[in-house]
């Protein structure tokens, strides 16, 4: 096969390739999607399960082993709950959470940021004055809110996230439009009399996207950070079935005590995590950006 | 461009209006300030006279055009808590997370922009590699997390910093400050180090992005073929490039450091605004959470201005308050 | 400019090393103390609030005081007796002086009780007390006579909880001319500096005190909320000492050579309030397909016995709170007043629950979600935790649900749950005043049952415990409030788990008198040889 018929797909892939370092990152990344997605297959306990974990196993070691016999590889948390299977659970649901509010939230702040910088006037005026408002909300406060109302659970928290981070996606792309909709070519494409939805999605969409990746790969890490600070004001998840986040502020109080791989071993889950979505991102930014390309 | 100004500022007043709804419904949906007021042991004639006395037994609309009609006298309330007025409380407060904000920000941003213009003009580099890496750290654990890991290590194990307070301060033109005292600036240091480790990995990454792409611009291009000096390169045509997604972030990223703080100052005890938030917030104290909010909405708004106003003399060709589908027809 | 800059930084600069060269030679006297929670004034008839009530006892003294089991001492009075059930004689301590030099009398007793209920914008005011007393009588100025309407048995235990302020300095003040220290001039060993909301309160010696000189001539309060913020204070030497020592340091604290850490059992319990408000299922309460069941479960002494006996105590405390707990069977210790050496913790029985709840008509166990605050009470979220684990083994489906204290107690109040976590101080230090708020029949209007949130209802406990109310003999009246807590622990009205210890940690050279009151005083803070 000659690279005169390579298919675009396999144009990026050997991009991607390129780079050893964003090779890694994607390994690390297929293992920790796999943990995440196949959890419960992997993980000797269900940490969820209150049958299955025992207060009288809590705070041991690792590779101690339970009143039952089994051994605890990373060793249990203050409510006798198998830390690796704790991490691999909460691991699928800080993803989760992560990653889906960060898309839902891009979503919302693309469409309106571009609306905005697109129609400038009133609406521009509107949006920007809503977002003012949306972002001088402490997310703290929009959690208590929304908790209160709604209760506890994973649905409440990604709402909450998106609440606190749809505004700072609108106003990072309004900026970036703004810039980008006095440039030659869309004066170009607006006087061939394209429509404007085919402007802004075709043309002006692609040219802000770039340092939006790099705000929304940073973003994935906030909101599983955010969602670990909620948890650590009490204001997250449901205590009995911990993410990441969760784990580490739970772990938190034990890291002066000696007792150290509570909130040690989730915080380094935590660390791979990031530090492979990261890598995959840099690398596809790059490979992906239509100004980069060699 | 007055105008423009001047029709922003109408715009503002109408966003305090909106936001102090919002509050007043949020605070009232989360739930009854009473029962963390009163103490336990008091019957229901105490806890009776206590809600008449606070107005909450009125309903809410009522409550709310009560608190109106003394913000159009500059009067915000007074705190259920304390029972002093909730600005001056609030305007206690200020100046030392102001501080501490400016402090995070300038160590943001004298390090970020300088690194990531390194990893960008040189990504190939190993130091490029080891700052993109490195930066990957800092937006990846959470604060409370490294607030005290640093603490563990500064004031626990070496002894050197202080773990909790402000220190001595100075007055300066009538605000207390405590980055001109030795002392001031040793408590100053892990809060502000604290706060500023996110927004330094997030503009040295902006900055490598913005410089990559820079670099490949036909005018820079031209530039470096003429023979003009990297550094004037660099300088002149590449942090221009750059400036304006940097200028948002920054102006974004200062506002919630005032605001949000509330982590880094709970746990470093800084006496700021934000942790007098987050105690107004665990104890519902409804007229300092309204007037700070107030506060917190005239500073984004005032921060918001300066950064579109920025934009226009960054790139002249941003027009302020004219929409481009409107400039078509 | 540039080099007048230098100049001043280098002036400041000299100025700090001079000051902290002066302050070395003082630290052992000037100390430092790491509070959990925020003084909100230092107006004393203010916020009835626990952190305040602890604050105010180092500049302000009541008529009577307690001491560190929270037994009634005499404080400003050196003497009181009841004449008849509605008569009450107190005679002042002379020779006492406030921090102006004037002379303590009792007009100053008699402004005191008329400002109590008078202080405007109070947000807890201390009216509780003072409001059995219908009539104030100075026969001379160290001598007053209270009448009351009703027999008050309480009238000490409460007087205790009332600081006695000048006549003079309070007449016209308001709470913020205290905050500002205008009028902050009590009885106290120790004199207002200053007070920073939310951020340290200072105070400093009175050296003509009454009572005798205290070891320290300057006392600064902190204010840090964050536990572990709290410990990296006491390790790095920021302050000297600390409260609430989160349990999860206490062991490596306790060998650390160079702390001190003392630990007393509370007068807080820990318990469960099971909603038996409604003839049906209470909200969060199903059977095992998820759908109300006709009858409240709840009002089934069984089913609470058997909810009780699920319960590992010694599990809790030994796991959730690192044995820093004792486990509960009635609402206070048995070392107070009013409590019964009869009860004891009910055994752990899982299969004995099992069995109760079969009896009950619930063989296959039901579904219910338990509810507690997060970060109200030491651990609340593990305990509760661990509460759902017992439960699940006598197959009940249980789901955990913890809100923070501003969302949690409305709810509760409001009777929103079915299984709520709660706790209780009894600051008076005896069982009645306890039981009456958390297990009499709901009453307002007599101020009964005030906080029962479970509507626990048993008419002939309710009858003995009126009766012990009004009773003055203090061994009769013990007899009837043991009684009374025998039949409704009995009948397991509320489910007790276990009894806070609080605990606090000083640095080498201090030793700090633990207290029952969970109170944090300087007076009770020595320096050891």
């Amino acid at each position: 096969m000659t690279a005169a018929v390579q298919t675009p797909f396999q144009r990026i892939a050997s991009d991607f390739a390129a780079s050893k370092l964003a090779l890694l990152g994607f390994a690390m990344l297929v293992v920790v999607i796999g943990i995440a997605l196949f959890a419960p297959v992997v993980s000797p306990q269900n940490p969820y399960d209150l049958t299955q974990i025992d207060v009288m196993d809590s705070k041991l070691g690792p590779g101690e082993k339970s009143m039952a016999g089994q051994t605890y590889w990373l060793g249990t948390d203050d409510q006798g709950r198998d830390m690796l299977s704790g991490i691999f659970y909460g691991l699928r649901i800080s993803l989760g959470v992560g990653v889906l509010s960060t898309i839902l939230a891009l979503s919302l702040g693309i469409l309106f940021g571009l609306t905005a910088a697109w129609f400038g006037g009133r609406i521009d005026a509107l949006i920007m004055r809503i977002c003012d408002i949306q972002l001088s909300f402490p997310a703290i406060l929009i959690a208590l809110i929304l908790l209160a109302m709604l209760g506890q659970g994973v649905d409440k928290i990604i709402i909450a996230l998106i609440t606190v981070q749809w505004a700072y996606y609108a106003r990072t792309v309004r900026g970036a439009a703004l810039v980008e909709r006095g440039k030659e070519y869309v004066e170009a494409a607006r006087g061939l009399g394209l429509s404007s939805s085919r402007i802004l999605f075709r043309h002006l969409l692609p040219n802000v996207l770039p340092p939006l990746i790099v705000v929304a790969t940073v973003q994935v890490a906030h909101a599983i950070a955010l969602e670990a600070t909620l948890s650590f004001l009490g204001l997250g998840l449901p205590i009995t079935e911990p993410s990441l986040g969760l784990l580490i502020s739970n772990g938190f109080q034990y890291l002066m005590s000696g007792k150290y791989w509570i909130s040690f071993y989730p915080g380094l889950a935590l660390l791979l995590t990031i530090v492979a979505i990261n890598l995959v991102a840099d690398q596809l930014r790059d490979v992906l950006n239509p100004r980069l390309q060699k | 461009m007055t105008e423009y100004i001047i029709r922003r500022l109408l715009q503002s007043s109408l966003v305090l209006v909106a936001m102090s709804v919002l509050v007043f419904a949020g605070v009232y949906a989360i739930g009854n300030p009473i029962e963390l007021l009163v103490n336990p042991m008091a019957d229901d004639a105490e806890r009776a006279r206590v809600i008449a006395n606070l107005g909450l037994d009125k309903p809410l609309w009522e409550q709310y055009l009560t608190f109106f009609k003394g913000a159009l006298t500059g009067d915000l309330g007074k705190s259920f808590v304390f029972n002093v007025p909730a600005v001056g409380l609030i305007l206690q407060k200020l100046p030392a997370t102001i501080e501490l904000a400016l402090c995070a920000m300038v160590i943001a941003i004298l390090f970020g922009i300088p690194l990531g213009l390194w990893a960008g003009l040189k990504p190939d580099s190993i130091a490029g590699k080891t700052i993109m890496a490195g930066s990957i750290l800092g937006f990846s654990l959470p604060t409370f997390w490294v607030g005290l890991l640093l603490i563990m290590l500064f004031s626990v194990q070496l002894g050197w910093l202080p773990s909790n307070g402000r220190g001595d301060t100075v007055n300066v033109l009538g605000f207390e400050v405590s980055f001109l005292t030795a002392d001031g600036l040793s408590h100053l240091f892990m809060p502000a180090l604290n706060l500023a480790l996110f927004k330094l990995s997030l503009i040295i990454r902006l900055t490598r992005a913005g410089t990559r792409e820079a670099l490949l611009q036909d005018y820079v291009k031209f530039a470096r073929a003429k023979g003009l000096r990297a550094s004037r390169v660099v300088g002149v045509h590449v942090l221009k490039n750059i400036m304006i997604p940097i200028v948002t972030v920054i102006g974004l990223e200062f506002g919630s450091v005032i605001a949000f703080a509330i982590v880094t100052e709970s746990i470093f005890a800084w006496p700021g605004t934000g942790k007098l938030l987050i105690d107004s917030i665990t104890s519902l104290d409804r007229p300092v959470i309204v007037a700070y909010l107030m506060i917190i909405v005239t500073l984004f708004i005032v921060i918001n201005l300066v950064v579109d106003i920025l934009y226009s003399v960054l790139d002249p060709r941003v027009r302020l308050g004219q929409g481009a589908g409107q400039g078509a027809h | 400019m540039i080099p007048r800059f230098i100049r001043r930084l280098a002036i400041v600069l000299l100025a700090s090393t001079v000051a902290l060269a002066t302050t070395a030679a003082h630290a052992a006297r000037d100390i430092s103390i790491g509070l959990q929670a925020a003084i909100t004034s230092m107006d004393p008839h203010y916020h009835n609030l626990s952190p305040n009530n602890s604050m105010m006892l180092h500049v302000f003294e009541g008529l009577i005081k307690r001491d560190e089991n929270q037994k009634l001492v005499p404080g400003l009075a050196t003497s009181w007796k009841a004449i008849d059930d509605l008569t009450w004689e107190f005679k002042l301590r002379k020779n006492v002086r406030f921090h102006d030099g004037s002379p303590l009398t009792a007009d100053d007793v008699a402004f005191t009780l008329k400002r109590v209920p008078n202080v405007p914008n109070s947000p807890s005011s201390f009216a509780t007390f003072t409001k059995p007393i219908v009539d104030v009588k100075i026969v001379d100025p160290h001598t007053l006579v209270f009448k009351t309407a009703t027999p008050h048995v309480l009238l000490p235990s409460d007087l205790a909880s009332v600081m006695i302020v000048s006549k003079l300095h309070g007449e016209k003040a308001t709470t913020e001319d205290y905050n500002a220290g205008k009028a902050c001039i009590g009885t106290g060993p120790y004199k207002y500096v200053e007070f920073i909301p939310n951020q340290r309160v200072v105070l400093k010696a009175n050296y003509g005190y009454w009572g005798g000189e205290e070891p320290w001539d300057k006392l600064t309060f902190k204010i840090l909320t964050n536990a572990a913020a709290r410990v990296a204070a006491l390790l790095s030497g920021d302050v000297q000492m600390i409260e609430n020592v989160p349990t999860s340091d206490i062991a490596k604290m306790e060998k650390d050579k160079n702390l001190s850490v003392v630990s007393k059992v509370s007068n807080r319990v820990i318990y469960v309030h099971l909603n038996q408000s409604t003839e049906k299922s209470p909200p969060f309460v199903f059977d095992k397909s998820g759908k109300p069941m006709d009858k409240n479960p709840f009002r089934d002494v069984r089913v609470r016995k058997a909810l009780s006996m699920a319960v590992n105590r010694d599990a809790i405390v030994d796991r959730v709170m690192e044995k820093k707990a004792v486990p509960a069977a009635q609402l206070l210790p048995d070392i107070f007043y009013g409590t019964s050496k009869k009860l004891k913790p009910t055994r752990f029985d899982p299969e004995g629950a099992r069995k109760l709840l079969a009896e009950a008509g619930y063989p296959n166990g039901f579904s219910m979600t338990l509810h507690g605050p997060a970060g109200r009470y030491i651990n609340d979220d593990k305990v509760i935790q661990a509460l759902a684990q017992f439960y699940s083994r006598i197959g009940i489906d249980t789901k955990v649900e913890t809100f923070p204290a501003s969302v949690y107690f409305n709810r509760a109040t409001n009777l929103e749950f079915g299984y709520m976590l709660l706790g209780w101080g009894t600051e008076s230090g005896e069982q009645a005043s306890a039981m009456r708020s958390l297990l009499a029949t709901r009453d307002p209007a007599k101020g009964m049952g005030v906080n029962n949130r479970g509507r626990y209802t048993n008419p002939a406990f309710d009858k003995l415990l009126e009766q012990a109310l009004v009773t003055m003999d203090d061994k009769k009246r013990e007899g009837l409030i043991q009684q009374a807590a025998e039949m409704v622990m009995g009948e397991v009205g509320l489910i007790p788990l276990h009894y806070e210890v609080s605990t606090w940690a000083a640095a080498k050279g201090f030793k700090y008198t633990a207290r029952t009151d969970q109170y944090t005083v300087a007076t009770s803070l020595k320096p050891s040889k």
